[in-house]
């Protein structure tokens, strides 16, 4: 049976794919809580969940019991300092489990900038001084945020030391150290809202998500501000899907489990809009590496839609048949046959963060 | 000593009874009163030590003046309310 976690701004929901179809069962967790984060470790079946309370600041909690009850843990924390302006953490993007060869390691990527690496589990944290202190660090910026951010963080199945991370504003950086030290990767990437002669620098690009394929941890797909972009070496270089219809704007990408060349994406209308195209929604995918796209959008609203699909909220599962996206309006849709039909499940949940499917 | 008292709406995520604690600042009085409790403190303070940026402290009546130190000066029989701030949402 499928379970898929639901990180809205109201909580944390449940649906589980039943002999009967999707069924959502109890209450959401943390309700009235802004999720920001969700991950199913698929090590030990840990849940971690990060909330951002508008006056309380941001929170973490695990669970070890599949969600039936969850502790409280220290959010991370940025080193202290009597500099008035000194960094404070403001909410936890991203998580991602450390290797299968680091029981209890889990990566979080925060905003104002800040990696964090927890080794136990999410008891204690500490900032990658490496990162903070990376000379560029300086030319970051927000983007929808008052600050930059790290929203992906992918630890290699085949060398957890080997690590590359997104961050909006401010690239694409690589680690073959575990962090002790970091490259500038992202080099081929294009930022449209720069001067002109920067456009190219790839310390000043947009990548909204960056996710590599399970198969291929080389082949880095991108859904940048400005397009989609794509890797076959790992982050460092990159190149441009051109020709997407409808749109090559969008956040979230989810590359296929098991074929290197398949990807889906959320397309939307750049870039004040922020709206599907022509209020139709639509999935795109393509299955050549990106030289072409079709639109996928049998189920999904086709007219009225204003729904904006996040970063984190288009994701599939790991055999590929299974594919969920939510939006900022409250739908969400899965698919059980690779995105050809989509099936609504609720169209008035609370605007939708993250999604993860438990492994 | 001085009296800490906590909104409903932060109760509603830690235990937050009242609690009576010493201290000649804001700062002195707080730092007594979470002792024991780091992550209630951190509902109320950043890492940094600063007051959140949507919780207001009220102490005697008065929202204080120092929210980066909490430097404010604590009499003997004092109240501190520690609120939720409107702007926070």
């Amino acid at each position: 049976m499928a379970t898929l976690w639901v990180g809205s701004r109201k909580g944390l929901f449940r649906y589980d794919d039943t002999p009967g179809g999707w069924v959502s069962p109890g209450k959401p967790a943390f309700i009235a809580g802004p999720v920001t984060a969700v991950l199913d470790d698929p090590r030990d079946g840990s849940l971690y969940v990060s909330l951002y309370h508008g006056h309380f600041g941001c929170k973490l909690h695990r669970s070890d019991d599949r969600g039936k009850s969850w502790l409280e843990l220290p959010a991370p924390a940025y080193p202290k300092s009597d500099d008035p302006d000194a960094a404070a953490l403001e909410f936890i993007w991203t998580f991602a489990a450390g290797g299968e060869d680091e029981p209890g390691t889990i990566w979080a990527g925060t905003l104002p900038g800040g990696l964090f690496k927890s080794t136990e589990k999410g008891a204690t944290w500490a900032l990658n001084e490496p990162l903070w202190h990376v000379p560029g660090r300086e030319k970051w910026f927000g983007a929808g945020y008052d600050h930059a951010g790290i929203h992906s963080i992918l630890v290699d199945p085949r060398d957890s030391r080997h690590i590359v991370i997104g961050v909006s504003i401010g690239g694409v950086w690589i680690t073959r150290d575990g962090g002790e030290s970091w490259a500038l990767g992202g080099h081929g990437l294009r930022s449209d809202y720069v001067p002109p002669g920067q456009e190219q620098d790839p310390n000043l690009q947009d990548p909204h998500l960056i996710a590599a394929a399970p198969t291929d941890p080389d082949r880095i797909w991108c859904q940048h501000h400005n397009g989609i972009f794509v890797s076959d070496d790992g982050g460092m270089n990159w190149h441009e899907s051109t020709g997407v219809k409808p749109s090559a704007f969008g956040f979230a990408v989810a590359p296929h489990p098991t074929d290197r060349n398949r990807a889906f994406f959320a397309p939307a209308q750049k870039d004040e809009c922020r709206l599907p195209v022509d209020a139709r929604l639509v999935v795109t995918e393509t299955g050549d590496g990106g030289a072409t796209f079709r639109s996928l959008s049998n189920g999904l609203p086709q007219d009225d839609s204003y729904d904006l699909i996040y970063r984190h909220a288009l994701v599939a599962d790991g055999s590929g048949r299974l594919l969920a996206m939510g939006s900022t309006t409250g739908g969400l849709w899965v698919s059980g046959n690779e995105g050809a039909d989509w099936q609504l499940l609720s169209a008035h949940l609370p605007p939708i963060a993250c999604l993860a499917f438990a492994p | 000593m001085a009296t800490i008292r906590f909104t409903s709406h932060l109760v509603r995520h830690r235990p937050a009874p009242a609690v009576m604690a010493a201290g000649a600042t804001v700062a002195e009085v707080l730092a007594q009163g979470f002792e024991g409790d780091d992550l209630l403190r951190s509902y109320v303070l950043d890492e940094q030590g600063r007051v959140r940026k949507h919780v207001n402290i009220y102490l005697d009546g008065a929202l204080i003046h120092d929210r980066l130190r909490l430097s404010d000066p604590v009499g003997p029989a004092s109240e501190i309310y520690v609120l939720q701030a409107l702007s926070g949402g």
